[in-house]
């Protein structure tokens, strides 16, 4: 069966359960009691797995299985709820995870088997044979032992359909199997007997469930409740006459049994029902209410979004091009077109980029989970709070303002929140707090990271840049606070002796002060020495955004915005011809001129010689196609435009400047003046 | 600061100073790396990042046609703003920043030096030293046409 049209489908559905479990296992963890975020996280577990064997991922469905199991013995109290067990579930919930992950790129399930966690889950799992879980009769499902009746949870849905037997005249009974320890193949002995049951009567539950019997995966007995017309000594033949069968035990269910048999949580229910309980659970957290009402909503393909972003991008690089003529002509009424131009395009820009905008949620939603590692890791207590979610921004800057805020929080975790004793003999709390909050000021989102630890040590910074040797010691002592926060943005900076697997390597802040930057934005970092740090991130909200490729011309770096290139050719360089003292060359079957960018940007070039090829980059202006000679391809990238400022926006052939991942400057060429 | 004194930074090109009004000098930087802006004076040096904006950098020396020289350990940017418009000048290091009367400071008409007396706003003394103080708008009139 072709499964491929349903990996995306499959992908995206499993990263939205992963996420639920994510945050109910985070919950579970405050508050082991609670039943329905047990339930919740055993239905999760349940739809991953049957969505993993549909896929025929059988690794992954294996490892839902064991969840599963360990997880109904949680909710039936016999497994209690110990930060170890949530730690393994935690681990669970990674290796599902890194599944999804290798599923999305490679369509298979990966060679991974975790055998380790199933170790574990095992483990958890035969410790909890031992124990009988608790006396309560809300809580327990059935004994293990034998010798009594095997009573069996009944939920409502059940319940309900006994009453309409009843109703029917119909008989009910709990039928108890047990096979011979010595039989081979039990599945196929259950199996006999389903059918059996089956042709004469319905059954409506079945303890292990169908499919592990199925699977073999039982003991050697199991028990079904069934309805029909026939009667106990009908069933009690028939099934006795079936080989390998040590014992029968079928007792009558009435309606005093439906009155004693005790409550179970929903299981196999209704997707209805389950919708229901759903949203029951999420009203009660309040969560329906903070969600948007739902307005008419179109699902749009992002990459139809993104061609849309794309010539709205290019639109303005044409406007501002113009801009720079009119200016230079003088023409009143130009002037004034080219004005009324420029409200639109912005306008229009404006749309667009919300269109693209996502809230910051998606990226703090790993927040808590990793925080709640580090502090476990660190041996720190730390609370991470986080505020203004539903904050948006545009989504490029989503994707890449995770690295960064990762490592700003773990610097906050590591260097800033001090361990609980240290704390408590400063006169703090013992938990220290991390605020996380996003919000939006006139035409910028701001992100601050806040936290009530150490705050930074500023004369150790001092002496870390004396020891450097990167200013005389009078300089440093004239420098304010301030400014010798700036040098912590320095690659290779840091004041921590150790080098931890988190930080330290001094490595960190001036990536993100540079990721920062090329995003448009810029970071600050205040500290109060014993109160705490602060890390303001301020982001532009609107940005003109464009998909370029990046060119090397000699030693310099120019991106060309994709949206004009129509195809990237090597170019033998004796395919060039001259006509009327202009280079060209045909290909397939037209006659292209070719332009040297190196003339062009005033860069020597060396002769063409020997080359076998040339890197020749077809770009298109209507319907003319031109060949511009490079030297080489660095990649594509969604660069942000910035411009070159008021004194050198009128440069022909350069439309704008951004600023690459390295921190440097590329120029944008201006691909309409050149051809 | 009584109110007819001004501020400058006072600067070094070769073994000459010079002085920019303290109120258009934003920031003083060390060397960045530069990226050349083809089609543009040989005295344009290029534009360098500065904390996520894009600032042409204008480099004095080649500006009053002195040679050029490898940047150092004292290499400065001294960037400028006037009215809203941002560049960045080169110089060889930045010493202090003095302040003069107003009344001291003498015009320029009769002087010759090296530099165009289009871009000097005037003379200032400082004990023995002589601080030529520079037109900040004046540098970059050939782009905003002032």
């Amino acid at each position: 069966m072709d499964i491929s049209q349903y990996l995306n489908i499959f992908v995206e559905e499993s990263k939205e359960h992963l996420q639920d479990l994510n945050t109910s296992l985070l919950e579970l963890e405050k508050d082991p009691g609670n039943i329905s975020i047990l339930n919740e996280i055993f239905r999760v577990a349940h739809t991953l797995k049957g969505m993993a064997g549909t896929m025929g991922y059988t690794k992954m469905s294996n490892l839902t299985h064991k969840m599963e199991d360990v997880l109904d013995g949680l909710r039936n109290s016999r497994i209690q709820v110990s930060s170890d067990v949530v730690d393994v579930l935690f681990k669970c919930l990674d290796a599902l995870e890194s599944y999804v992950g290798i599923v999305s790129t490679t369509g298979n399930e990966g060679e991974e088997d975790y055998s380790e966690i199933v170790e574990f889950l095992s483990e958890i799992l035969d410790k909890s044979k031992g124990t009988k879980g608790t006396d309560n009769k809300e809580n327990k499902t059935f004994t293990e032992d034998k010798n009594n009746h095997l009573k069996l949870e009944l939920n409502e849905y059940d319940k309900n359909v006994i009453e309409n037997a009843f109703g029917q005249s119909l008989n009910v009974y709990q039928i108890y199997v047990e096979l011979d320890q010595k039989c081979l193949l039990k599945a196929a002995r259950a199996f006999i007997i389903f059918q059996i049951l089956e042709k004469n009567s319905d059954i409506i539950k079945s303890v292990p469930p169908v499919n592990d019997i199925e699977d073999e995966k039982f003991d050697y007995y199991f028990t079904v409740i069934v309805i029909s017309k026939y009667d106990k000594e009908f069933f009690t033949k028939e099934l006795n006459s079936v080989s390998e069968v040590r014992k029968v035990e079928i007792t009558e269910i009435t309606r005093n049994h439906l009155g004693n048999i005790r409550h179970a949580p929903d299981t196999d229910v209704k997707r209805s029902e389950e919708k229901e309980t759903k949203h029951v659970m999420k009203d009660s957290s309040q969560k329906s209410a903070e969600k948007k009402l739902s307005s008419k909503t179109v699902r749009v393909d992002i990459e139809r979004l993104d061609v849309l972003m794309n010539l709205v991008s290019e639109l303005i690089i044409i406007k501002t091009r113009l801009d720079g003529l009119i200016s230079d002509n003088g023409d009143r009424e130009c002037a004034q077109t080219i004005e009324s131009l420029e409200r639109v395009t912005t306008s229009l820009h404006d749309a667009v980029m919300k269109v693209r905008m996502v809230p910051v949620e998606t990226v703090f939603n790993r927040f808590p989970r990793m925080v709640r590692d580090i502090s476990r890791e660190l041996g720190k207590d730390i609370e991470l709070h986080m505020s203004g979610v539903e904050t948006e921004l545009d989504r490029t800057v989503i994707d890449e303002i995770g690295d960064p805020l990762i490592h700003i929080l773990r610097n906050s975790a590591d260097h800033g929140i001090e361990k609980p004793e240290e704390r408590i003999s400063r006169g703090k709390d013992k938990t220290g707090n991390i605020w996380l909050r996003a919000y939006q000021a006139g035409n910028n989102v701001i992100i601050e990271v806040d936290d009530d630890g150490a705050g930074i040590d500023i004369d150790k910074v001092r002496r870390k840049i004396l020891e450097k040797g990167l200013e005389s010691e009078e300089i440093i002592n004239g420098l304010t606070d301030e400014e010798i926060i700036q040098y912590l943005f320095m690659p290779n900076f840091s004041t921590s002796d150790k080098i931890t697997d988190l930080s330290g390597r001094g490595v960190g802040l001036d990536v993100v002060k540079t990721k920062i930057e090329a995003l448009g934005g810029n970071v600050e970092l205040i500290s109060k020495r014993g109160q705490g740090s602060k890390t303001i991130i301020r982001l532009p909200l609107t940005l003109a955004i464009i998909q370029a490729l990046l060119v090397m011309v000699g030693t310099e770096k120019y991106a060309i915005p994709l949206n004009s290139i129509r195809e990237i050719y090597n170019l033998n360089p004796q395919d060039i011809k001259f006509v009327r003292n202009q280079e060209v060359t045909v290909l397939r079957d037209t006659v292209i001129p070719i332009i040297r960018l190196h003339d062009v940007l005033d860069i020597e070039r060396e002769p063409d010689g020997n080359k076998k090829s040339l890197t020749c980059v077809i770009v298109k202006k209507g319907e003319k196609l031109s060949g511009l000679i490079v030297d080489s391809l660095i990649n594509q990238q969604e660069i942000v435009i910035k411009s070159l400022g008021k004194l050198l926006s009128g440069i022909r052939c350069i439309a704008g400047a951004t600023i690459l991942g390295d921190g440097n400057v590329a120029l944008i060429l201006d691909v309409n003046s050149i051809v | 600061m009584a109110a007819n004194q001004k501020q400058y930074v006072i600067f070094q090109i070769e073994n000459d100073e010079y002085g920019a009004d303290i109120n258009k000098v934003t920031i003083i930087e060390r060397m960045l790396n530069i990226t050349r802006v083809p089609k543009t004076p040989p005295y344009i040096k290029g534009v360098i990042n500065l904390r996520g904006d894009i600032i042409p950098v204008m480099d004095l020396r080649t500006r009053f046609f002195l040679p050029e020289r490898e940047a150092d350990d004292n290499t400065r940017i001294i960037i400028i703003d006037i009215s809203g418009i941002s560049y960045g000048i080169i110089v060889d290091s930045v010493v202090e920043v003095l302040q003069f009367e107003e009344s001291s400071i003498e015009s320029v008409s009769g002087f010759t030096s090296n530099v165009s007396l289009d871009y000097i706003s005037g003379v200032a003394k400082s004990g023995e030293r002589l601080i030529t103080l520079l037109n900040l708008e004046k540098l970059v009139s050939e782009f905003t046409n002032v």
